[in-house]
């Protein structure tokens, strides 16, 4: 009882209250999609998704009430037990799973679905940051970079194997943990850069890609040490972006045939059709677009409502947002989720255990790449890549997976007083 | 400048947010692009095609309506997760169909929509109304086409077809759109305005399917359609039937009105074609067929047709001899077949007898007196003003001119005037026994069917006509004769109650014997016209009863020889039909509808 009391007086409250008014927000919305929608009249309300939303929410508090059982220990001591059990899961559902549109990613038990992916992000975090926790550990060297190459690649290889490139890009979220805690930023600089423009080549108009490059540097060369070197590099790299860029366009657009293309830009989302992903993100631009200043008002939308949004339950629910609440209601939203995500980094910078902190970094990695993604797609700043939007998407597996993350942070927290400092600090 | 790590990732977080906030304020407060396109997306202006008018018969037998038909539509590219099984059930057709018409509709196109099924039949729509929500790209094209109960009046009711372009341009209203139907003919065309209605423009919300969600802002920019007006038309749709079943096999026409209104009883035009042809997605291939046929069957007889009238004239002219008072009803004329031959009559003949034997030489005699009353100094003068003072007296009877009938394409048939015989001779080239063929109504005079008819009630009215029309009513508001304009002749009526008693003669003991109905005084006048093409026109025009008139008719039948047989005997069955509602004489309807005028 001692120690529960010390749990409450350090707790933060804060972070705690941030998440449940996303929750909240989240599940009206989700009332809202179904409201008007021509099946949802017929139907119970325990069969609508605002329904069974609202029976996993009741399942997080009891996630939340176990937590708060489970200290510090248990996790830094079975961190690997659990990463070797999802990693088990996932390959499970790669055997006997069943596809669910276009991913072999779900495991059936009897009436109960669920999707390892979302729990390998979580104990993939938790592997990364047990293996962070030996103090002997530098980033700076070559095996220790590939111990965690390795620790990160090996769920996502898996996750590929599944077909679900979305949420396999979702991993890339550790390097912030990796950054964090001491890697050098040239190769992360390198290997994301070298991704990312591949992917924006198939999707971005190449002038702003030449553009953002350009951009890019030369901010980079403005708030850097402005040595000869410096400069140099960064001119280099710059090029080095444009040219790749720009071959990548040749290859695609003059050796490979429209049917080939339209190939390689389905392969970023097998769920979509290449020709419709255009459609989608034009209607969800128009359902956001049309919300105005003040929005169309709670179930007023009729752009979400009259299904032109497709799949606006899970990877377009910010659509429904924007229409409805209009940029007020965005701006809010946005802002809440920022400060979430400050917060949580604010939280993870306090740790004392270098363990809580690199397991910190990971949650706020995690959720933002989610939520870049996600909202980025509905804007048209993304590609259509298929990943919920935390604590807001339709779907048991995602809400749990993440409040899961958030409260084992916030049980860490809250007994961070308990351990001397250990963490090296190298930034 | 030394910026910690944690720092640069808090920068990265808050700078993304900052961005998601800049791009939704441009496409959300400042673009209102979205906004318009929002509504594009789900507001869908829907034009409600009113109903077009219906038209009845004078006993309120409906003779035109439209009828809603079904077509089954199919987008292949929307078709999705279709149970082709119950699809095909609920629609009746077999598998092999189903793939055969699909495929074909996608070699068409796979975007734009194709006709799966043609007219789907109320009762099958009614059923599968409910299932299209599972039916994913197909849907119901329901329109209207014209149906006539009955296949009669064709030429007369017209058909409806697309606008033309230079229609559309003529259109000072700009109600019409591309595409839109209109009347092209018959009243269809000169009631368009009336029968069209006006178009209704609704504003419905929809979802992604198509399905209608509500109206757009309560209805409030919605507009009602409203029907076209209804027509009561004069036509007696039994007598017009009865009168198409004569005329079968015939070329010709048959116009009947009644005298004292001027109100179209009947209007046969022969060969007629099936009035339900000319409708729908049939139009253009029947249409094609009809307009190629060497019988022209599109042709409208009665009003477009014209003719040399032949003996019936004679009426005319003794009517403007005893006016100008060059004769008198006692004026005798020994016929020595000479200049033109008649055929054997009794010898010498009064005017009364002149018209009971239809004798040529006297009518020469008269048209003769009423050119060169008296000798004179100056003939070739004279002739020619006595001429153009006799066309004067000929227009009165309404010849050479439009009637103004509530129709298009009306002829205006052809008086000869002193100015044409100059142009054709030449002047001064030309004398009264030039243009001689006029006195037997041959040579370059035409008139056409109705304005014989219209002759007729002019004979039955004893020297007045109300303009011939077709319709009794618009809407509710009825039309009577005194709106569409008596006309009268100069003619004093004694003479007409002259020339009447005589063509009763002419029925009782003349050449129209087979109009002679026992208990009705037919009268009438028979004609047979030298032409051309082929063998004599057979020509009747008539009135019945003699004292109270209530039927003026004519009757043309193309080369069907004299006008005592064919002309007389369909004239007398059609007063028959009218007055007394049956057929007595089965021994003339049999010669008629047997169709050998040869005995």
């Amino acid at each position: 009882m001692k120690l529960e009391n010390k749990i409450w007086t350090n707790f933060d409250w804060p972070l705690l209250l941030l998440y449940i008014s996303l929750v909240i927000f989240g599940c009206v919305n989700l009332y809202a999609v179904d409201h008007g929608t021509f099946f949802s009249s017929s139907l119970s309300i325990f069969s609508s998704s605002f329904g069974k939303q609202c029976l996993w929410i009741c399942i997080t508090i009891v996630i939340f009430v176990i937590s708060l059982f489970l200290d510090t220990r248990f996790y830094r001591s079975l961190a690997y037990a659990f990463y070797v059990l999802t990693l088990l899961f996932a390959l499970g559902a790669l055997i006997w799973g069943v596809q669910v549109g276009g991913h072999r990613s779900w495991l059936q038990w009897g009436p109960i679905q669920f999707q390892p992916t979302e729990f390998t992000k979580f104990t993939c975090a938790l592997a990364l940051a047990k293996y962070l926790d030996q103090s002997t550990i530098r980033l700076t060297q070559r095996k220790t970079q590939l111990i965690l190459c390795f620790i990160i690649l090996l769920p996502v290889g898996l996750i590929l194997l599944q077909r679900d490139i979305g949420s396999s890009l979702v991993f890339s979220a550790f390097i912030i943990v990796l950054y964090r805690e001491g890697l050098p930023p040239m190769p992360i600089l390198i290997g994301e850069a070298i991704l990312v423009i591949i992917v924006l080549t198939l999707f971005i108009n190449r002038i702003y890609l030449i553009i953002g490059a350009l951009g890019l540097g030369l901010t980079l060369i403005g708030i850097g040490k402005r040595t000869f070197k410096e400069i140099f590099t960064v001119t280099l790299i710059t090029l080095a972006i444009i040219g790749l860029e720009e071959g990548l366009h040749l290859v695609i657009n003059q050796v490979l045939k429209p049917y080939q293309q339209n190939r390689i830009k389905a392969l970023v989302d097998p769920n979509t059709d290449a020709l419709s992903i255009s459609w989608n993100v034009t209607q969800s631009k128009i359902a956001i677009g049309s919300g105005g200043l003040w929005g169309k008002g709670f179930l007023q939308g009729t752009q979400t409502k009259y299904g032109f949004v497709p799949e606006q339950r899970t990877d377009f629910i910010f659509s429904t947002i924007g229409e409805e609440y209009g940029w007020v209601g965005t701006f809010i939203f946005i802002s809440v989720f920022i400060g979430l995500l400050l917060r949580i980094l604010y939280i993870a910078e306090r740790q004392k255990l270098r363990f809580a902190r690199a397991y910190g970094y990971g949650v706020a990695g995690v959720l933002f790449v989610h939520f870049m993604i996600n909202v980025g797609m509905t804007l048209g700043l993304m590609p259509v890549i298929g990943i919920p939007l935390p604590f807001i998407s339709y779907g048991g597996s995602s809400l749990c997976a993440f409040s899961m993350m958030l409260f084992i942070l916030l049980r860490f927290d809250a007994e961070r007083k308990y351990y001397l400092s250990s963490a090296q600090n190298f930034s | 400048m030394y910026i910690s790590r944690s720092r640069i990732i808090q920068v990265i977080v808050v700078v993304v947010g900052v961005i998601f906030i800049v791009k939704l304020f441009l496409i959300q407060v400042l673009s209102m692009e979205y906004r318009l396109a929002a509504e594009k997306n789900v507001v869908q202006r829907v034009v409600e095609y009113p109903y077009r008018g219906l038209i009845y018969d004078r006993n309120g037998q409906l003779l035109v309506y439209n009828e809603p038909v079904y077509d089954l539509m199919v987008i292949p590219k929307a078709v999705k997760h279709l149970d082709t099984v119950s699809f095909c059930q609920d629609f009746g057709i077999n598998l092999q169909e189903f793939s055969k018409t699909l495929q074909k509709a996608r070699q068409y196109s796979s975007i734009i929509p194709s006709v799966f099924i043609h007219n789907i039949d109320h009762k099958t729509w009614a059923q599968v109304q409910d299932l299209f929500v599972d039916y994913i790209g197909f849907f119901i094209n329901a329109r209207t086409v014209r149906r006539y109960p009955s296949p009669i009046l064709a030429h007369t009711l017209g058909y409806v077809g697309e606008i033309s372009t230079t229609q559309l341009a003529l259109d000072t209203t700009l109600y019409y759109k591309q595409g839109d139907l209109v009347g092209l003919s018959g009243l269809e065309r000169s009631y368009e305005a009336c029968l069209k209605g006006k178009r209704g423009i609704r504003y419905k919300v929809t979802d992604v399917h198509g399905l209608e969600k509500g109206s757009f802002q309560e209805g409030t920019l919605d507009s009602l359609s409203v029907p076209g007006q209804n027509l009561v038309a004069t036509i007696d749709a039994a007598l017009q039937l009865y009168g198409e079943q004569l005329m079968k096999n015939k070329i010709g026409s048959i116009v009947a009105i009644q005298p004292y209104t001027g109100e179209v009883l009947a209007m046969i035009s022969a060969p007629a074609y099936d009035p339900n042809l000319l409708t729908g997605k049939k139009f253009s291939t029947y249409f094609a067929t009809l307009a190629e046929d060497s019988l022209a069957p599109l042709f409208n007889r009665p009003l477009m047709a014209m003719y040399p009238p032949g003996s019936i004239f004679k009426l005319v002219q003794a009517l403007i001899g005893l006016q100008e008072s060059v004769i008198h009803t006692n004026t005798t004329y020994s016929c020595n077949k000479r200049p033109i031959k008649c055929h054997p009559h009794p010898s010498p003949v009064d005017l009364g007898k002149a018209i009971q034997y239809s004798c040529n030489p006297y009518f020469y005699y008269v048209f003769r007196k009423i050119l060169i009353p008296n000798v004179s100094q100056n003939t070739h003068a004279d002739t020619r003003s006595r001429l153009q003072r006799w066309a004067s007296y000929v227009r009165q009877f309404g010849l050479g001119q439009q009637l103004g009938i509530d129709l298009p394409h009306e002829k205006r048939g052809f008086v000869p005037d002193a100015k044409f015989y100059d142009q054709c001779y030449g002047p001064k080239m030309w004398n009264a026994s030039t243009i001689r063929s006029l006195d037997i109504g041959q040579g370059e005079i035409l008139v056409t069917p109705l304005q014989m008819a219209n002759l007729a009630a002019i004979f039955a009215n004893r020297g007045y006509y109300y303009t011939p029309h077709v319709i009794k009513s618009i809407g509710n508001q009825p039309i009577d004769c005194q709106t569409v304009g008596k006309h009268e002749t100069v003619i004093e009526k004694a003479h007409f109650d002259f020339i009447a008693r005589n063509m009763r003669h002419v029925v009782r003991g003349g050449s129209a014997w087979r109009a002679n109905i026992e208990g009705i005084s037919v009268c009438g006048k028979t004609g047979t016209v030298e032409n051309r093409h082929g063998p004599d026109h057979s020509v009747f025009m008539g009135f019945a009863p003699l004292e109270t008139p209530q039927i003026a008719i004519a009757v043309y039948v193309e080369h069907a020889g004299w006008g005592a047989r064919a002309a007389t005997a369909i004239a007398g069955l059609m007063i028959e039909r009218y007055l007394k509602g049956k057929i007595d004489r089965h021994q003339i309807q049999n010669y008629v509808l047997q169709g050998d005028f040869s005995h």
